[in-house]
């Protein structure tokens, strides 16, 4: 699964210290948009749910998908904090757009999951077993970040003693289509997490959608040996230094489009010392503690679990449901509320995010997927309040040095 | 099933008030789902369902509506002392309903309008939740309430256990059921962010805004909303209309209109 603990905390990219699946680099390949057909029957031919990006309800959301045609072909997203349009693009491409608001975590961990039932058996229980296996998934369309928001959930969910059975058997059996982003939204922060605009690795297969002077075609590049074997069955032809450079140029595109960014620089540090700074109180005027970043955030992972009882009280299921650090169950413990303000709340979402989470799972929290900035209904983005945060912070420790002096 | 013997039934009655009949309907609509509790549940006045009744005192008490003559005053004081436990059921009982807009006219205006003959009408100035006149023990949100919370809320206190209601907003359910935000890909103003959970998030299902029809969330930010609303460019009068509705008396809501018709006049 190539999940490991030993990236440098505050980088986020550990991931780039394994060495590629494919000795001596990926040798690329050519693909007609018709072969991204081919593809998904293939991969559904082998058994795979092709899930991948398709239009629905005024956005570019991941849902099963069988063919070609459910593809957003010639549409885009323009984001904003807050906002998200769909627009026409000029070309038909078919991954021209950046990031919807369902993340992959809904097929690794679903918001609502049946984990066992239990049925009263003469003074005892019986146990039922939990539900059946996850699918067989291909992500047609996994970006780079997204990638990168997979490994940090999976350090959570199968990185400790304790394996979570349905996220660690839908991650096993996952195939990996990655499309290398073209271009960046205007929530992306992907670069200053180290998480994008192109993936190296942790993918079976990755494309590049090639636009420029006319031509629609895509660079692929196996990174795996289940990769190469699906790419052999599709007869690519070999990718030459232009095409090659091409994709680079794609990916150099994006990467000038970043126009948000996260200075890690000593950021848990930073974070730890301000639990008293005003901006907390500031943007809880704001915030309306209604979890929609946390619900979007590819890494996290709160949740609860609830008994339903059957009316006669024979039977109780229990299931496991997508919760929120914003929500006013999550810290109720008896007695009360541990986080009642939304101060507190909002504090500890960027502070475990950002923060904490290093200590505890050993890289940020935070993949610049941008998503939480452009699905949070009043706007609030994360980069501008941990820059406010740091200049506040830089000026309380110039005050306390001035004053030393 | 078990040797002990059979615990009490829960002695139940339902009461109207104020209201429109809605919430009571929900709970004849649970009939199939609590013939099989016959035995540990006993409905012993439910004038909707049945014209025998028993006298009291009862273990639960479900109201529906609101507060609006002399007489519910003294009946509700009545009801409350021959109730161990008291559960209000929907918007009317929980917060004064939709009719609580008369709390922002003058109910003789209403009245002239409404009634051919007002004298023969006795009636407060305002429709006041439950909780205004006795104490209550758990305020069932809805307009009208979710008969899955309804069923909850009496197996609880059957089994005695506290019910598990959520206490998140409708956003939560919104984004568990995967459905696109309508507030940030259409701009179409929502309630959501600040009204109690229970419907399963209906109205974004059909890409419509959220009403509030289970009213304001505990530690509800409305004002943070009508910021952002009125920044999406919704005028006062749309906005104090939007949190006017069936929750129009719940605080959080009422400050909004407050602030609405403060700013349609200086507009
Ligand atoms: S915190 Fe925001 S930007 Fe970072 S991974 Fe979560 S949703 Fe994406
Ligand atoms: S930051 Fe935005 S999305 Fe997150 S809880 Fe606050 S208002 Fe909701
Ligand atoms: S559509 Fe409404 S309920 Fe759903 S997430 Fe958006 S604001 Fe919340």
């Amino acid at each position: 699964m190539g999940t490991q603990k030993s990236g440098t905390p505050g980088r986020g990219d550990g991931r780039r210290v394994d060495p590629p699946d494919v000795p001596g680099g990926a040798p690329a390949s050519l693909l007609e948009p018709a072969a991204v057909g081919d593809l998904l029957r293939i991969l559904r031919e082998q058994g795979y749910r092709t899930i991948g990006p398709t239009l629905q309800d005024e956005a570019i959301v991941y849902d099963e998908i069988e063919g070609l045609g459910d593809l957003p072909a010639g549409l885009t997203d323009r984001q904003q904090p807050g906002e998200y349009r769909i627009e026409e693009r000029s070309d038909d491409a078919l991954f021209g757009y950046n990031l919807g608001p369902r993340s992959w975590k809904q097929y690794f961990f679903p918001p609502s999951l049946r984990l066992f039932a239990a049925r009263r058996a003469g003074r005892g229980f019986e146990i039922e077993p939990p539900d059946a296996d996850p699918p067989a998934l291909a992500l047609i369309g996994i970006r780079p970040c997204e990638i990168a928001g997979l490994d940090v959930q999976a350090r959570v969910f199968t990185g400790g003693g304790h394996v979570d059975p349905w996220f660690a058997a839908a991650r096993e059996r996952a195939f990996l289509v990655a499309v290398q982003c073209a271009q960046a939204a205007a929530t992306c922060f992907c670069g200053s997490m180290s998480t994008g605009p192109r993936a190296e690795r942790g993918f079976d297969l990755a494309l590049t959608e090639l636009l420029d002077e006319g031509e629609h075609r895509f660079l692929v590049e196996p990174g795996s040996a289940r990769g190469r074997e699906v790419l052999a069955v599709l007869h690519p032809t070999p990718a030459g230094p232009a095409e090659r450079a091409r994709a680079e140029a794609a990916t150099r595109r994006a990467e000038s489009q970043l126009s948000r960014s996260v200075d890690g620089e000593g950021l848990p540090e930073l974070l730890e010392a301000a639990l008293e700074h005003p901006r907390w109180a500031e943007v809880a005027e704001r915030c309306l503690s209604c979890a929609n970043c946390t619900m979007v955030c590819p890494t996290c992972f709160c949740h609860t679990v609830e008994e339903v009882n059957d009316l006669s009280g024979e039977r109780t299921e229990r299931w496991r449901r997508w919760d929120s650090c914003f929500s006013g169950e999550h810290a109720y413990i008896h007695g009360g509320d541990l986080r009642p303000s939304t101060r507190g709340r909002y504090r500890q979402w960027l502070t475990h995010k950002f923060g904490t989470w290093h200590a505890q799972f050993g890289s940020s929290g935070c993949v610049g997927c941008g998503r939480c900035i452009a699905w949070c209904p009043v706007g609030i983005d994360v980069t501008e309040e941990l820059a406010a945060l740091r200049v506040g912070s830089d000026r309380a420790e110039t005050a306390e040095t001035e004053e030393a002096t | 099933m078990n040797d002990s013997p059979a615990p009490p039934k829960l002695k139940v009655a339902v009461w109207k008030f104020a209201s429109c009949d809605g919430c009571q309907l929900s709970l004849l609509d649970c009939e199939d789902e609590l013939l099989p509790v016959a035995e540990t549940i006993e409905i012993a006045h439910f004038l909707e369902a049945s014209r025998a009744v028993a006298p009291g005192p009862y273990d639960l008490s479900l109201v529906e509506g609101s507060i609006t003559t002399p007489q519910d005053v003294e009946r509700i004081r009545e009801l409350r002392a021959q109730s161990k436990l008291l559960v209000t059921i929907g918007a009317c009982a929980s917060a004064g309903g939709i009719q609580a807009l008369k709390n922002f006219a003058r109910v003789e205006d209403y009245l002239r309008v409404v009634y051919a003959t007002p004298e023969y009408v006795e009636t407060l100035a305002t429709s006041e939740p439950i909780s205004a006149h006795v104490r209550v023990d758990f305020e069932l949100q809805g307009c009208p309430i979710d008969k899955g919370q309804l069923l909850e809320i009496v197996l609880a206190y059957a089994n005695g256990r506290e019910p598990r209601v959520p206490r998140h907003c409708v956003c939560v359910e919104c984004k568990r059921a995967g459905q696109v935000c309508v507030m940030v890909a259409s701009g179409t103003p929502c309630l959501g962010p600040v009204t109690q959970a229970g419907c399963g998030a209906l109205c974004p299902r059909w890409s419509r805004g959220c009403y509030g029809c289970f009213g304001p969330m505990p530690g509800a930010n409305a004002e943070g909303l009508d910021e952002r609303l009125a920044m999406l460019g919704s005028d006062p009068r749309e906005r104090r209309r939007l949190f006017s509705t069936f929750y129009a008396n719940a605080p959080a809501f009422r400050d909004r209109h407050a602030q609405g018709r403060a700013d349609e006049e200086s507009s």
